[in-house]
């Protein structure tokens, strides 16, 4: 083995072993990680208690409600699985829309509703014309899938039957 | 050996110059193009309006900051293992644009972010790793200069960069692997684009236009770094001695 494919296989050694660690660093973070817990990961109780977190998910169509001094409003979040109700004071970012993606920071009370201090609008993927957006709303077809692609990072595990 | 011929910093210079006025041309050209289907003819998002046309900037420059990283670990390798004094050069040319153009995705971001998710700036996977970029970027370019002695030099910047390769994946991946802020990727090599088409054109024209600029901006600097590092060799000093004489390079 000449000195050049020594030092070759040291490198590519190396950077295996950073890999792997940074890998198994990355994996016991995992839920440090993510920006946001969706409404299914709440219900199983995956969510900080009694401290801020996000939560993450489509808002729920026809669930928008101001309130009569004019900020404060109140909505849904959902996952399609699960739903949490959410209430905000403060001004919407622009995309914030019925159906489509938000992610909310704040903390949840013991009745079950989440007081937003923050509200994003998560915006997915998909660029189009609004005309091509109207053809495919019309042809019946959903523009907004993304929401939850990280999901899958963390797997929710089915009950095992006992 | 023909094929490494151009691995000598002293065959490398003149090629580098006689390939600089094309890339600037094509550099000039695909941007003028890109530019005006993006700004001019791709017509306004269905929920983003006007705003969305950051992508323009913002999709290739983010790109591009990956892409000059692991070129740069890349020549890292080459370097160590060969010891090649051009692959450390390379290094050093390309930095400078990596370090902008992560920038460059940074900032254009969060002039997206406020008006899209009302937020400059949050701590979500894809934006905190990209920063970590630009720190990498930052952090190999102090460190070179940190070190006297040019070849040590040479060899820690390269191992550092070679180490924060691992950091590129993370970047990339981090929209599938966690729940982010920052929208999944619309390109990519496995499904079909999820864009219009003519918006898709100008990105990927821009994309080319920022590709040729990087090489364009990399050569010049390439060529700087081995006039001064390769002075008292016989052929740098018959080139600094031509230049001098116009007034061109100072200091040397």
């Amino acid at each position: 083995m000449k000195a050049r494919h020594r030092r070759f296989m040291w490198i590519a050694l190396g950077l295996l072993v950073i890999g792997v660690a940074v890998t198994l660093v990355l994996r016991a973070f995992n839920s440090n990680l993510v920006f946001f817990f969706t409404p299914s990961q709440v219900a199983e109780n995956k969510a900080p208690v009694d401290r801020t977190f996000r939560i993450g998910g489509l808002v729920t169509a026809g669930s928008v409600k101001r309130q009569p001094d004019g900020l404060t409003v109140t909505f849904d979040v959902t996952d399609t699985a699960k739903t949490i109700p959410v209430t905000y004071t403060g001004i919407l970012p622009d995309l914030f829309k019925e159906g489509k993606g938000v992610v909310a920071q704040g903390k949840i009370g013991q009745d079950g509703v989440f007081r937003a201090a923050e509200v994003l609008a998560k915006h997915d993927e998909n660029y189009m014309p609004p005309e091509a957006a109207e053809a495919l709303k019309n042809a019946g077809k959903s523009i907004d899938g993304s929401m939850f692609a990280g999901q899958k990072a963390v797997p929710t595990q089915a009950p095992k039957p006992n | 050996m023909s094929l490494f011929k151009y691995s000598s910093p002293t065959a490398f210079y003149p090629l580098a110059g006689k390939l600089v006025p094309w890339f600037a041309a094509l550099a000039a050209i695909f941007a003028v193009i890109g530019l005006y289907l993006g700004l001019f003819v791709a017509p306004e998002d269905f929920q983003q309006g006007e705003v969305y046309r950051i992508i323009f900037i913002h999709v290739p420059a983010a790109w591009m900051a990956m892409v000059i990283y692991l070129a740069m670990a890349m020549y890292g390798v080459m370097a160590l293992t060969f010891n090649t004094r051009l692959s450390a050069m390379m290094m050093e040319a390309l930095a400078p644009t990596g370090a902008i153009f992560t920038a460059l995705a940074l900032w254009t971001g969060a002039l997206w972010g406020k008006p899209t998710w009302g937020t400059y700036w949050a701590w979500d996977a894809r934006m905190t790793s990209t920063l970590i970029l630009l720190f990498l970027y930052i952090g190999y370019l102090a460190l070179i200069n940190a070190i006297e002695d040019k070849k040590r030099a040479d060899k820690a910047g390269a191992l550092l960069v070679i180490v924060g390769s691992v950091n590129v994946p993370i970047i990339y991946f981090s929209v599938k692997w966690w729940n982010t802020l920052h929208q999944g990727a619309s390109v990519s090599v496995t499904a079909s684009p999820k864009m219009a088409a003519i918006m898709l054109w100008a990105m990927l024209i821009m994309a080319i236009a920022c590709w040729t600029y990087a090489i364009t901006i990399s050569l010049v600097r390439v060529r700087a770094i081995i006039l001064e590092r390769e002075r008292g060799r016989s052929h740098s000093t018959r080139v600094a001695n031509t230049l001098s004489a116009t007034n061109i390079v100072a200091g040397s």
